[in-house]
Parts: structure tokens; C-alpha cells; sequence
């Protein structure tokens, strides 16, 4: 094997018994990954429960439990080599008790074998698994119907398995389906082609695993380097650390940082080995950049040209993991990439059943359930939709009172900025749902994030304000209409939306208003000036505005044009 | 223009970098645990990359059973002089004074005393909350099945059948004061990937794992090099033999084997045609069926 060997993750997946043990460990021996003395403890062990001389799936069932009961519990982790390829396997529990387990194996795949036994077919299990592993996003699916040895390996068997498995596969998105007519126990079809399967024209598994394009998969296009933790050894070095989770990094490139929006260019990318002149996925790498901006752990560094959703709302598929039920409106705490933060299942909006699809309504998530789910998060988090980008789009949720990890969530798309309608008189701003633009993708355009500025009794300094704004080329609206006062919240809300700076000039204080406005604006940064604070000279008094602008990140004075040059 | 596909091994070591820096920023008080054995070597180096230019940003702990070989010492210091490591060694005194050894007690016992429960007074006192171990899961089935970041009770014990699920590269990090994670960056790596790594990298590593006559202790298959005073029967005679040794642990109980493997191709080259696995020349790996699993729920790492 040469270091320079290519690295495919596989996992296996299918129903109780089917033989998914019995089949990496009959992988393992015949890729010669299995040594003598380990053979021999096997051989002597006191259960056999194959028919064969050797119970292969011993060998990767390591706990006692799992000797004892003859079934796997936990995901046991092999390793094969073979000129061609390196692998790492994840030998996963069929039973449903342990779906968990078997997602676990499954999140780091790149390909699922996914078991059949000959004489039953597609069964529950199977289905349940063989939409984990569509939900996970796993690029390649091997469908081994085993224990071919049973049925005499006749053709009809396999093919009746195979139409049966075809339409499930189709109608949960598979892609890149292979199927194989296996004996795990006497080795047919494993390594060579079967004598016993003469109709069977295809390669054997091992070819198969041998040959599956991994170029392909990787994303070189969108950058998301979630920053994982900031490396300050002396006050003249400051690096950012992470692993690339997809996209290029290379010196003198203009990136954007999340959430504070700055653009900037990437100095450097030292290493140990020295200054690399690109990175790429899955490398770690630490990054230095030309300016010193405010970056920490849990911040993403993008390409400016293809930013990922920011949003405090999206929707995503869960797999619940944990005995104690999932509830919408209770404390869970979400990780996504660097980043945890609190954060409710806003709504459950049903539940999957797994035989036939069917979405139910359901107000609990009960242990290995898939819903499809509302999520709000305390602070915004920047993503991409989980078909798209295995990294940026995944997360887990964690119990903050347990700490057990009891859900894996896979985001679809950013939604709703507000969870009610909007409503402006008889107008409704249903629209507002389907947004597919986002914020960060209209701060991409404008240069500036979107705020609210409360002004009561400065109509002059508004005017000022939204000149001076104006000039730096801000997207900017007063809005001023002393009597429908109570629609400024809402008229405000809409330009945010829509990317722009309102800048509400009120006649005299109307405190109940003014928290509307700061509870609509949500995400929208929300600046109330407090008049008394203010200086009265309307030049220094815009000034202070400006700058607490700034402060907040809505605007950058000073590259400015660089971020339209970008664009 | 090169294709980006990481070679195997660079795609491991990504891994691995990732894994101790997710440490290091989400732990208040981490440790690593330093065997001066080669995983340990290679888990040095994988730190010392991931946290470039600055030093290894936490310190080094070897619970030394007092047992070890004279090289591995030597080696140990010389190594933290010049990583500049903040390097802690931690010993059951208390156990060795009262005349804890293998022939004595046994290896189980021994290694409880020596080992285990050295290894966790020496997390309690150092107020850890984070353990970085070199175990990888192809050295033993019981080790297959352990997560990246393993939880540990506040005893430190493992409870394999009620393991977190550990999805992606998404590691929950949540304990409560007393309880710890057991870290293992290199779980994903093979014997032979560990290898190939450190002729990559050129990681210095104790010369005890390449073949020279050393004297040694024969019986039957069992070759044993004699240091601290091993119990020499009546009619035994140490003799010289071309040995090295695969794994290394305490003198006692580590095995050496026969090898003409001087230089890293020699090495590899034996490593691929091995038919026997690298533990089992470990004595205590073999007392009882499952052993491993049994000490890995006490508290062994
Ligand atoms: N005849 C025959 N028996 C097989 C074959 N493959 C597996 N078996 C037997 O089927 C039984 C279950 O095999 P396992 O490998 O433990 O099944 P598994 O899918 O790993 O089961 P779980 O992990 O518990 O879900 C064992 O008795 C095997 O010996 C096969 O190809 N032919
Ligand atoms: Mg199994």
C-alpha cells in the first residue's frame, strides 16, 4: 500500500441478522486485515452461531454484550487496505433499538452497503436505513442481497429484491444504487466474481468499493471555513484555525468574515511544513489575515461572491436519538461546525413514517423517529442546505440538562424571518416565507446589513442622517408619518427585509412603539437613540449615530468601496 | 494542476488536528497522555502541526509504572527538552513501595494498581477535564467500538453499551465537574498508517522499536528482556538475540520479537507480511476473554 492510497469511509447498514458483521469480517479476511492470533481467538471462542466454520461477524463484534446476544449494539470501526483504496469501516447494529448507533456510523460515510437478507427481503429496517443513509446524504449505495446460499442463488430472488428496493430508493432520492447477489458466510461475490452466480455480469463488491469516483464529491467552489480556534502565541501572530469544509484558500484572496460581514484578504497559510500556497478540503489549516479583524471561534470565513445563509430560522430533517422525547419550545443546545448555541424546535411540521412516507402530524418526537422540523437559534448560524454541503449543513442537538446528544439535524433552507405573517394594515407579507434570497446575500449587494433607527423629535438630524448614509452609498428611507405612527414598526420591518436602513423620525417618545419596532426588527440591528444622549448639534449628533452603526456592524465606513469592487 | 485529493494518510492527519484543536478550544483543562511509545510520537507531532508556531498548548502526562525501559526514559526527556514540553510524570508510590510487581500480584492486579488507578488519581489531581489518548481502534475489538471523544463517569469509568451517538465532526463536549472525556485523535489510524507517518514526517521515535542483539531472556516463543531485575529461573541464561520490540509497555510484560528490521523499509516491509497482531505480545491483553473491555471499564484507557 503507498502513502499516496485514497481514503473511502463506507458503513454498513440494513436489518437485524442480515449479515453485516459476517460481511466485514469475511471483507477483512480476505483483504488479509485480519492477523492469526485474532483468527485463532475467534475460531476457539465459545459461540459460533454461523453454520461455517468461522462466525465472522466475531470479529468486529468486540463488546461481551454483543458476543453474548449475538448482535451487534454499537458501531464497531475497521480498517481494510488494498493497493487501490484504504478504508474505513463502520460495522452498524440492524436493530432498531440502536438506530442511533447506526447513524453514527453512517454520518462520516461515503458509501452504504446496505444488507438484504435473500429470504426476506426489503424489510422495515431496511427502508428505515436505506433513508438515513439518503438523509445523510451518502453519495453511494451498495445493495448486497446475501445468503444468496439459501435461496439456491436464484436470479428471481435477486431481481424481485432488487425492483422492490429500486422504488423505495427512488422515492427517498438515492442516487448511485448497485446491487449485489452475496453469500457473507461462503464468500460469494465478495472479492471475485461467483461461479455459483452465473447470470450475474457485474463486479464483485470489493471492485466495487475498489473503483467508486471520490473526486467528484468534493466541493472546491463555495469557501466555509468555520473557525474553530484562534491560535495567538505572540501579539504579531494571529491565526485562524479550522478545517476546510469546502472551497479553496489561497494567499492575497478576498474573503468575507461571518458574522461581522468584513472583507478582507487572506495574508497568509502557515504551517509546520511551512507557507502553503493553497488549501483545500478536508485540510486543517490556520489562516492569516491582512487586516486585524474581530474573528473567534464559531465565526466562518467565506467567499464574498457565494455567502451561506445567516438566519436565526431554517427548517431541517431530525433523527431523534434519545428515549426522553423531543418537544417543540424546550431548551436544546445546537452545535453546528464551531459554534453551539441555544436554540428550540420551533415547530415539529410532521413526522416520516419510514414504510411508506407518509408525513404525519405529531407533537413529540419519540426515539429513532425522522420529523421534519422548524429550528430558531439564539444567535444567527451561517449554513448551506445539507445536500449541498455535508459540513455547513449539519448539526447536533444536545439535552442542557443531561448532556446527552439527542438529535442529528440536517438543514434544508433558511425560513421565516418571523414566525407570524407579517401585517401592514390588509396587506400580509406572506412572501416573507419563501424567501430564498437571503440576508446575507442582499448584504453581499448593498455593503450593509440592514438596521432600524429610532429618532424621536429630530426630523432635521434625520434628514442629515439619511443624506450622510446616503453618500456612503447605504441603501437608506426615512420613514415619518406622524399619524400612522403605529405602522413604522412594520414599514420598518419591510425595508429591513428588503436589505435597507430606515431610519424612523417620530414626533414625540412613544415607548410601546418603539419596543414593537425593536421586537420586529428580530436579526435587523435596531438602534433607539436616546435623545437625551445625544449632542444637540446635528453634524455631532449624526456622527454618534454613524458610528454606533458601526459598532454594531451594520456598516464599515472604510472599505466600503472595496466591498462593491467585490461584488 | 495537481488533483485535491488528500492522500490517505494527509486526510488522517486533517482529522486528527481538527480533533485536538476542537479540544483545546472547548475544554477548560485538557491533558495528553504520553507513553513514549509511537502513537504517542505521533499524536506529539500531530499537535505540534495543529497548534503552529505556537508550542503544544498543554501539558504532557506519562503514568510511569516505574517499569518502563531505560531508552524509553532517556528518550522521554530528551524529547520534552526539546518540544520544550510542560511534561508530568505521574507514579503509584504508594504501590510500587509496597512491592507492587507481576510476579507478585499478577498482571491484572499490577496493571490496575500501576496503571489505571495511577493514571486517574494522577486526571483528578491535575483537575483535567479532557484526556488525549493514543489508542487506536484496529489495535483490539474492544477498542473498535469506542467514540473519538469517549465519556468517562466521575470514577472514569466507560459504559460501552450507553456510548453518545457521534455524528460527523460534530463532537459534544458537555460534562458535568468530575466527569471527563477520554480524546483519541489517532482512533481512525492504523498500525501501518502510523508508521508510514512517522518515515513521512521523520518523527523521532525509541530505538527499541528497531531490530538490534539486545540481551534477552528465551523461553519457549516468549522472549523477554531482562531490565529490573527480571526473575531469572535456575538454569536460565540471558543471551544475546536480534530483536525488537513491536509495542512497548512495561519491561515485564512487553514481548520482543525476533527482527532483522534496522531501517524504516526493513520495517515496513516485516509490518506488511505480519500475520500476528501488534498486542499480542502484550501479556496482559490475554488474561480472560474480553480483558481489554474489562480494564476499559474501570478506567484504562
Ligand atoms: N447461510 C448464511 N448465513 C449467513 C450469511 N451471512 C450471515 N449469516 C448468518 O446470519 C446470522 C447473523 O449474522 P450477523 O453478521 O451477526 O448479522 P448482522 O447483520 O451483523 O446483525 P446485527 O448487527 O445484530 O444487526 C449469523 O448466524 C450468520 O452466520 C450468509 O451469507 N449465508
Ligand atoms: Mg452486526
Amino acid at each position: 500500500m503507498s502513502v499516496e492510497s485514497q481514503l473511502l469511509r463506507f458503513t454498513t447498514a440494513g436489518s437485524v441478522d442480515d449479515g453485516k458483521s459476517t460481511l466485514i469480517g469475511r471483507l477483512l479476511y480476505e483483504a488479509k486485515g485480519v492477523y492469526e492470533d485474532q483468527l485463532a481467538s475467534i475460531q476457539s471462542s465459545s459461540v459460533n452461531r454461523s453454520t461455517g466454520p468461522i462466525d465472522f461477524s466475531l470479529l468486529t463484534d468486540g463488546l461481551r454484550a454483543e458476543r453474548e446476544q449475538g448482535i451487534t449494539i454499537d458501531v464497531a470501526y475497521r480498517y481494510a487496505a488494498t493497493p487501490r483504496r484504504k478504508f474505513i469501516i463502520a460495522d452498524t447494529p440492524g436493530h432498531e433499538q440502536y438506530t442511533r448507533n447506526m447513524a453514527t456510523g453512517a454520518s462520516t460515510a461515503d458509501l452504504a452497503i446496505v444488507l438484504i437478507d435473500a429470504r426476506k427481503g426489503v424489510l422495515v429496517q431496511s427502508r428505515r436505513h436505506a433513508f438515513i443513509t439518503s438523509l445523510l446524504g451518502i453519495r453511494y449505495v451498495a445493495v448486497a442481497v446475501n445468503k444468496m446460499d439459501l435461496v439456491d442463488f436464484r436470479e428471481d430472488v435477486f431481481n424481485k429484491i432488487q425492483t422492490e428496493f429500486m422504488a423505495y430508493a427512488k422515492s427517498v432520492g438515492l442516487k448511485n444504487v448497485a446491487f449485489f447477489p452475496i453469500s457473507a458466510l461462503e464468500g460469494d461475490n465478495i472479492t471475485e466474481p461467483s461461479a455459483r452466480t452465473p447470470w450475474y455480469k457485474g463486479p464483485s463488491l470489493l471492485d466495487h468499493l475498489e473503483s467508486v469516483d471520490l473526486v467528484e464529491a468534493r466541493n472546491f467552489t463555495d469557501l466555509r471555513f468555520p473557525v474553530q480556534y484562534v491560535n495567538r502565541p505572540t501579539l504579531d501572530f494571529r491565526g485562524f484555525t479550522g478545517q476546510l469544509a469546502s472551497g479553496i484558500l489561497r494567499p492575497g484572496q478576498t474573503v468575507m468574515t461571518l458574522p461581522s460581514g468584513r472583507i478582507t484578504k487572506v495574508k497568509s497559510l502557515p504551517s509546520y511544513d511551512g507557507d502553503l500556497a493553497e488549501a483545500y478540503p478536508p485540510m486543517s489549516v490556520t489562516v492569516c489575515l491582512e487586516d486585524e479583524v474581530d474573528v473567534s471561534r464559531g465565526d466562518m470565513i467565506v467567499d464574498p461572491n457565494h455567502v451561506p445563509h445567516v438566519s436565526r430560522r431554517f427548517a431541517a430533517k431530525l433523527v431523534w436519538m434519545h428515549e426522553t422525547p423531543g418537544e417543540a419550545e424546550r431548551d436544546y443546545l445546537l452545535k453546528h461546525t464551531s459554534q453551539t448555541v441555544r436554540a428550540q424546535i420551533s415547530r415539529i411540521r410532521h413526522r416520516i413514517d419510514i414504510n411508506t412516507l407518509a408525513e404525519q402530524p405529531a407533537n413529540k418526537l419519540e426515539l429513532n423517529e425522522i420529523a421534519s422540523i422548524q429550528v430558531e437559534t439564539r444567535r444567527p448560524l451561517f449554513f448551506d442546505p445539507y445536500q449541498q454541503n455535508r459540513i455547513t449543513g449539519a448539526f447536533i442537538l444536545i439535552d442542557p440538562v443531561t448532556n446527552s446528544t439527542v438529535a442529528a439535524g440536517m438543514i434544508e433552507e433558511s425560513t421565516a424571518e418571523s414566525l407570524e405573517p407579517l401585517k401592514l394594515g390588509s396587506l400580509e407579507f406572506t412572501g416573507e416565507t419563501e424567501a430564498t434570497v437571503t440576508p446575507a446575500e442582499r448584504y453581499a449587494r448593498a455593503g450593509h446589513y440592514p438596521a432600524t433607527v429610532w429618532l424621536t423629535a429630530r426630523q432635521d438630524l434625520a434628514v442629515l442622517l439619511e443624506r450622510k448614509l446616503f453618500d456612503l452609498g447605504c441603501q437608506v428611507h426615512i420613514l415619518a408619518d406622524d399619524r400612522e405612527s403605529h405602522l413604522l414598526p412594520e414599514l420598518a420591518r419591510v425595508l429591513n427585509n428588503a436589505g435597507l436602513i430606515a431610519i424612523c423620525s417620530i414626533a414625540s417618545p412613544d415607548p410601546a412603539e418603539a419596543e414593537r419596532a425593536a421586537r420586529l426588527a428580530r436579526d435587523n440591528r435596531f438602534l433607539l437613540v436616546d435623545p437625551q444622549a445625544l449632542p444637540v448639534h446635528d453634524e455631532e449628533a449624526s456622527e454618534v449615530i454613524m458610528k454606533q452603526l458601526e459598532d454594531r456592524n451594520v456598516l464599515r465606513r472604510k472599505e466600503r468601496f472595496e466591498v462593491g469592487e467585490g461584488i | 494542476m495537481e488533483p485535491r485529493i488528500l492522500s490517505h494518510l494527509r486526510a488522517l492527519e486533517a482529522e486528527s488536528i481538527h480533533i485536538l484543536r476542537e479540544v483545546v478550544a472547548e475544554f477548560a483543562n485538557p491533558v495528553m497522555l504520553y507513553s513514549v511509545g509511537k502513537d504517542s510520537s505521533v499524536m506529539l507531532r500531530l499537535a505540534q502541526k495543529a497548534f503552529f508556531p505556537a508550542k503544544i498548548p498543554f501539558p504532557v502526562l506519562h503514568v510511569d509504572t516505574g517499569y518502563k525501559f531505560k531508552e524509553m526514559y532517556e528518550f522521554r526527556d530528551n524529547l520534552a527538552k526539546e518540544l520544550g514540553l510542560n511534561l508530568i510524570v505521574h507514579t503509584n508510590q504508594e504501590a510500587l513501595d509496597a512491592g507492587t510487581n507481576p510476579f507478585k500480584l499478577g498482571t491484572q492486579k499490577c496493571c490496575a494498581l500501576l496503571k489505571t488507578r495511577a493514571l486517574l488519581d494522577a486526571l483528578t489531581a491535575g483537575g483535567y477535564d479532557a484526556a488525549f489518548g493514543g489508542a487506536r481502534r484496529d489495535e483490539e475489538k474492544s477498542r473498535a467500538k469506542e467514540r473519538i471523544y469517549s465519556f468517562r463517569d466521575k470514577f472514569g469509568q466507560w459504559d460501552p453499551k450507553n456510548q453518545r451517538p457521534e455524528l460527523w465532526n460534530v463532537y459534544n463536549a458537555k460534562i458535568e465537574k468530575g466527569e471527563t472525556i477520554r480524546v483519541f485523535p489517532i482512533s481512525n489510524w492504523t498500525e501501518l498508517d502510523v508508521w508510514s507517518y512517522i518515515e513521512l514526517e521523520k518523527i523521532p521515535i525509541v530505538p527499541l522499536y528497531f531490530a538490534k542483539e539486545r540481551e534477552m531472556l528465551v523461553r519457549g516463543n516468549g522472549i523477554s528482556p531482562i531490565e529490573h531485575n527480571y526473575p531469572i529461573q535456575i538454569g536460565e541464561k540471558p543471551e544475546m538475540v536480534k530483536v525488537r520490540m513491536r509495542s512497548l509497555g512495561c519491561t515485564y510484560c512487553t514481548g520482543a520479537i525476533r527482527s532483522d528490521a534496522e531501517t524504516f523499509p526493513q520495517l515496513m516491509d516485516e509490518l506488511v507480511h505480519f500475520k500476528r497482531s501488534e498486542r499480542e505480545n502484550r501479556i496482559i491483553d490475554h488474561d480472560t476473554e474480553g480483558a481489554m473491555e474489562i480494564k476499559k471499564r474501570e478506567g484504562y484507557f
